[in-house]
């Protein structure tokens, strides 16, 4: 076939052949899009005019106010789930963003090729643990007699076993931990695409190793960072499991908040109002990395 | 800056591995463990706490559960990801941003977003929590997925194959059944294994729309309560085990088709 007649048989494709065989291809793509519209964007917009509504005797009182977020930003109980949630996934993204880019910048530059991909499947390989069984694993890890106290005390370090779990710091040091090997390759597949050749013209005009990597290297890989710190963000604020595991009762966040309103409280106008508050929070991330988030670009 | 040097680049890789697989490592080697506790020192190895899972009812129904779940959820997810891709890869629309958008959607927002939609509308409606909703949830969740994988792999030189098909004569639904359909078969297994590791270790929407069906990351859930126990960490090696073969398979089956 030459390209001419290539090009024609996809005009063909399109407009000579209306009547029998389009239709299914016009058709295809409705199933899945009522689906998604069924059980995603209709239960999301109920689950905001919900949010309006409050709890009455034996049901849901649907009179429309605003009572329900008035108490998320006046009750402290219920803004600490928030602010709370902020700060540990802001702390996590950061943490993540310098612990894995290094481990990226040293797979991409000083490894040999043929390992590489080798080393960065091991890398992501624990990610393919349930995340509810990895929390779990670091509390056995963590815990007073857990491979690091032990440790610790065999080396004469400590005299008292540390007390980890049930902590901030072990709820960040779960997330830090998933959100390593995320980050490794979102950062990593942005370091490969900088052609060497920026490098090269950097040091033949003088540029120190340092200066190179600051002007250069750095502000190019901003895209595999920026991509990479939103779904940690994203994910981090969203998650349940791992603070409930690791960070123990001793302070909410904000999906434990709306867990004890639907369990304990029985407040489903609450507990979706405290959602959307959720949602507001990421598309507020959004919009602030939004410049940034050329996905196709990685 | 072709070999490998020891340095301290290499030295920060090998520390940040070791931090890496600590918890695995922890995880793994404590299920082969013959005391009651997931505990240093280490003693065995022994299978008793895998023979102790064989012989858990409530475990096995579980897993069972949760197989049928993720089997199940992933076919649909699988199905209408593909219809979506064919869609979209066949039929040029003005629409087309619109619905990529749309179908990529559930992506934005966390599992506990979908599953809290799903629980208040149902509440609302007077529906009983089941798996068969949490199946629902997770064709939602996996629809992107499914969708992202699937017309990544429905390139032009396809389209040219099912060209050929219908100036041969055959009509569209003959082209998608024998000639679409075989061709995107890698495509398809890898999304069905992708959607099945993910719906299969799925927590928070099984643990609001299910009851008395409990799936096994939420039995699991409900085990840790009382405690670390070398059960959990037997139960967790094996939903590893069983999630590093999925993978594995969908990576070893998207190489071949790209090479192919």
């Amino acid at each position: 076939m030459t390209a001419n007649a290539t090009q024609e048989g996809r005009a063909a494709q399109f407009e000579l052949l209306p009547g029998k065989g389009l239709t299914l291809v016009r058709l295809a793509v409705w199933p899945p899009l009522a689906w998604i519209g069924a059980f995603f964007f209709i239960p999301i917009g109920f689950m905001l005019a919900i949010s309006t509504w409050t709890r009455a005797r034996g049901g849901l009182d649907p009179a429309w106010t605003l009572d329900n977020y008035e108490k998320i930003l006046t009750r402290s109980y219920l803004l600490e789930g928030l602010t709370n949630s902020i700060e540990v996934a802001l702390i996590t993204t950061a943490i993540s963003v310098i612990v894995a880019y290094p481990i990226a910048y040293v797979l991409a530059y000083r490894v040999p090729i043929k390992w590489q991909r080798v080393l960065l499947i091991l890398a992501i390989l624990p990610f393919w643990t349930s995340y509810l069984v990895r929390s779990y694993a670091w509390t056995v890890v963590l815990g007073d007699l857990g491979i690091v106290n032990v440790l610790l005390s065999q080396l004469g370090l400590i005299s008292e076993p540390l007390i980890l779990n049930y902590t901030r710091a072990a709820t960040v040091l779960g997330f830090v931990h998933f959100f390593v090997m995320l980050l490794t390759l979102t950062i990593y597949a942005n370091l490969v695409q900088i052609s060497p050749l920026y490098r090269h013209a950097a040091a033949d005009l003088g540029a120190s190793g340092f200066q190179c990597f600051w002007r250069i290297t750095l502000p190019l890989s901003l895209p595999g960072i920026m991509v990479g710190a939103f779904l940690t963000f994203v994910v981090c604020i969203g998650d349940y499991i791992t603070p409930q595991i690791l960070g123990g009762g001793n302070e909410l966040l904000l999906p434990q908040s709306i867990i004890i309103q639907i369990q304990r409280t029985g407040d489903l106008p609450m507990a979706a109002a405290m959602s959307v508050v959720l949602m507001l929070t990421v598309t507020c991330a959004y919009f602030l990395t939004a410049r940034w988030l050329r996905l196709d670009r990685l | 800056m072709k070999k490998l040097k020891p340095d301290l680049g290499i030295l920060y890789l090998v520390l940040a591995y070791v931090f890496i697989f600590l918890p695995v490592v922890v995880l793994v080697m404590f299920s082969f463990t013959s005391r009651d506790l997931p505990l240093p020192p280490f003693e065995g190895p022994s299978l008793k706490w895998y023979a102790r899972i064989l012989s858990d009812q409530r475990m096995l129904q579980a897993m069972v559960n949760s197989i049928l779940l993720a089997g199940i959820s992933s076919l649909v997810a699988t199905f209408l990801g593909f219809l979506g891709a064919y869609g979209v890869a066949r039929h040029k629309t003005r629409w087309d941003g619109l619905i990529r958008y749309a179908m990529m959607a559930p992506i934005t927002v966390s599992y506990l977003i979908i599953g809290m939609g799903l629980l208040v509308s149902f509440h609302a409606l007077g529906l009983p929590k089941s798996l068969w909703v949490v199946g629902i949830g997770h064709v939602v969740l996996n629809l992107p997925i499914c969708f992202a994988i699937i017309l990544a792999g429905m390139g032009d030189h396809q389209r040219n194959i099912e060209q050929a098909a219908h100036d041969l004569g055959a009509s569209d639904l003959q082209a998608l059944l024998f000639v679409t359909l075989p061709v995107m078969r890698p495509s398809l297994f890898a999304a069905f294994c992708l959607s099945f590791t993910f719906s299969w270790d799925e927590f928070i929407i099984a643990f609001l729309l299910t009851r008395f069906e409990v799936t096994l990351p939420v039995l699991l859930f409900e085990m840790l309560r009382a405690g670390s126990n070398p059960l959990l960490n037997a139960a967790g090696s094996l939903v590893f085990l069983i999630s590093i073969c999925l993978v594995l398979a969908a990576v070893v089956l998207t190489m071949r088709q790209r090479r192919g």
